[in-house]
């Protein structure tokens, strides 16, 4: 049984990021360039709707979808917004800085894979 | 079939490009130029005020580079949602810029220019047959919001834009369209494969977000029977299957469908290869048209004039009671400005103010940026409830306080900015339409 350890999502991967997909929902990607980064994160099975609204403190009802793209080395993952975009006292016209608790996901991976050290 | 060549020159008209990645470019002998030049992404307030993104000074600078190099190969040019929301103002808007440009130029040509403003009759009598749904806003649009409106839109296909090339239209302007829609129009309307087309301008909208490094600058694609090809006109970009599948992720949420106006696009056997160091083809795109024609309506209503003032604060006391010394600031500022379409937001930039209800870190800052807005129904009041509400804070007593000299740094005087009329979404639902052209007219120009 080889050991595993908790690796930042955000160093397993290339890329983690949120954006609007439309003024009432928030998209979030997260894209690999080792291959072997998106199979350790793939098999582990941690990523999902359940625990990404978790991650978020908010119900799983609140994610409107979930997508694994192979081709990619992605996961696509999509909330409703809280607030509509630019409704009183919102605060992100863009969505583009909400990755970050996607991005501080720990996530069990063998001890082989070492990760990136840069978040 | 042969290939057809389209070229965008960046992701939004006015967002800007580099003059030697068009040069190179168009020595690749494109057969059209396409671009996009809106979005609902900047926000309500184009849609709403019916004030462009970018300045004319900007949206003529870059015209006086495409406009001159499409008409000297005899190519169209065409942009969809011009002027940023694609508003009738904005299109005209647009066009009269391009009369200047090719009056600078001596250039003589025909320009079309097709509107998507959808009168508020047309979608009330929509509703009352039942023929609008909502998209994605979480509501039925109801008589009162349409009403409400002060600008309203509807995304157009790829038709209207293709009836315009059939008018003989060198040049197309193009109110709120479907970005995919306007960037593939001209392959469509050259007769290449409609969902390889759209896949394609799909990812031609962005300009060369879809290369790495990503950027607003020229992307080129090439459509023919089987796929597309990218290529981004700069030589210090490449296309590469990491960045054309990042691209394919982007500011969507369904990767393997993509949904317009009149179709759908089914992405689940596309295949990305990388040809050469800079090249990637995509295949495997299939399409369908949908029984109904429904159209995407986008409506933004005015909500008060706003008032902003920023202010810093340093001092530990401070900040861990700022809420409540907020509220009592906030109920102070009420009863000062007595009146009753006032709303006062506080975003405390350090503390939550990014991410509000999802954010997880709770840990106190050493200083705290405040941001405090207030929105009512006169810029009067709103300026004079701004202005209470930073005097007050400035002076606010609280429990446990050492300085009593003044509670917060301001770094402007005025302290008091006037931003104006706000907006909010107000339609972002479908309507069923006849035809895809029957909202969409179309005006043409002698240039």
């Amino acid at each position: 049984m080889p050991q595993t350890h908790q690796v930042k999502l955000g160093n397993l991967a290339a890329i983690v990021r949120s954006k609007n997909a439309g003024p009432y929902r928030l998209t979030f990607d997260v894209l690999f360039d080792r291959d072997e980064n998106y199979q350790a994160v793939s098999k582990s099975g941690v990523l999902n709707s359940k625990s990404v609204a978790n991650a978020y403190g908010i119900d799983v009802d609140k994610i409107s979808s979930f997508f694994e793209i192979p081709i990619a080395r992605a996961f696509k993952v999509t909330m409703f917004r809280p607030h509509a975009q630019c409704s009183s006292g919102e605060t992100d016209v863009y969505g583009a800085q909400q990755h970050v608790p996607l991005m501080n996901m720990l996530i069990p991976v063998s001890t082989t894979i070492k990760g990136y050290d840069d978040v | 079939m042969k290939q057809i060549r389209i070229l965008a020159p960046t992701g939004m008209l006015g967002a800007g490009f580099s003059l030697d990645a068009l040069a190179r470019g168009m020595a690749m002998r494109p057969d059209a130029i396409a671009v996009d030049g809106g979005s609902t992404d900047p926000g309500p307030y184009h849609l709403g005020s019916g004030t462009p993104l970018y300045s004319d000074e900007i949206i003529k600078r870059e015209l006086r580079s495409i406009l001159p190099a499409a008409r000297s190969m005899g190519i169209p040019f065409i942009v969809g949602s011009a002027g940023g929301a694609g508003t009738n103002s904005q299109v005209d808007c647009v066009g009269r810029l391009v009369h200047e440009v090719a009056a600078e130029f001596g250039l003589h040509f025909k320009l079309a220019k097709v509107y998507a403003d959808i009168p508020k009759e047309r979608v009330i009598a929509a509703i009352e047959r039942n023929e609008v749904r909502d998209f994605e806003a979480g509501f039925d649009l109801s008589k009162e919001d349409v009403q409400a409106c002060s600008g309203l839109v509807a995304q157009m296909g790829d038709e209207p834009i293709r009836q315009a090339l059939d008018k003989g239209a060198d040049v197309v302007i193009a109110g709120r369209a479907c970005d995919d829609s306007a960037i593939a129009s001209f392959a469509i309307w050259k007769g290449a494969n409609e969902a390889l087309s759209i896949h394609m301008g799909k990812i031609l909208e962005c300009g060369a977000f879809s290369a790495e490094p990503f950027g607003m600058d020229v992307m080129i694609g090439v459509v023919d029977d089987s796929g597309f090809t990218l290529e981004p006109g700069s030589t210090a970009r490449r296309a590469s299957l990491k960045s054309v599948a990042a691209h394919s992720l982007y500011e969507r949420e369904n990767p393997f469908e993509q949904h317009g106006p009149g179709r759908v696009l089914d992405l689940s056997n596309c295949v990305f290869e990388q040809v050469d160091e800079r090249r990637v083809r995509v295949s495997g795109t299939r399409g369908k048209h949908t029984d109904d024609y429904w159209i995407k309506l986008e409506g933004a209503k005015p909500v008060g004039y706003r008032s902003i003032t920023l202010a810093g604060v340093r001092c530990p006391t401070l900040i861990s009671r700022i809420d409540t010394v907020l509220e009592q600031v906030s109920e102070a500022t009420r009863k000062r400005v007595e009146d009753p379409s006032l709303r006062i937001v506080c975003r405390k930039y350090g503390m939550n103010a990014v991410m509000r209800e999802l954010e997880v870190e709770k840990r106190f800052p050493h200083e705290v940026g405040l941001l405090m807005e207030t929105t009512a129904s006169t810029q009067d009041a709103a300026y004079d409830a701004c202005n209470a509400m930073g005097g007050k804070l400035l002076h606010a007593a609280y429990e446990g306080q050492k300085n009593t000299s003044g509670n917060i740094a301001f770094p402007y005087s005025p302290r008091v900015q006037n931003i104006g009329m706000q907006y909010e979404f107000a339609a972002y639902h479908l309507m069923k339409v006849e035809s895809a052209c029957e909202c969409f007219p179309i005006v043409i120009e002698e240039v």
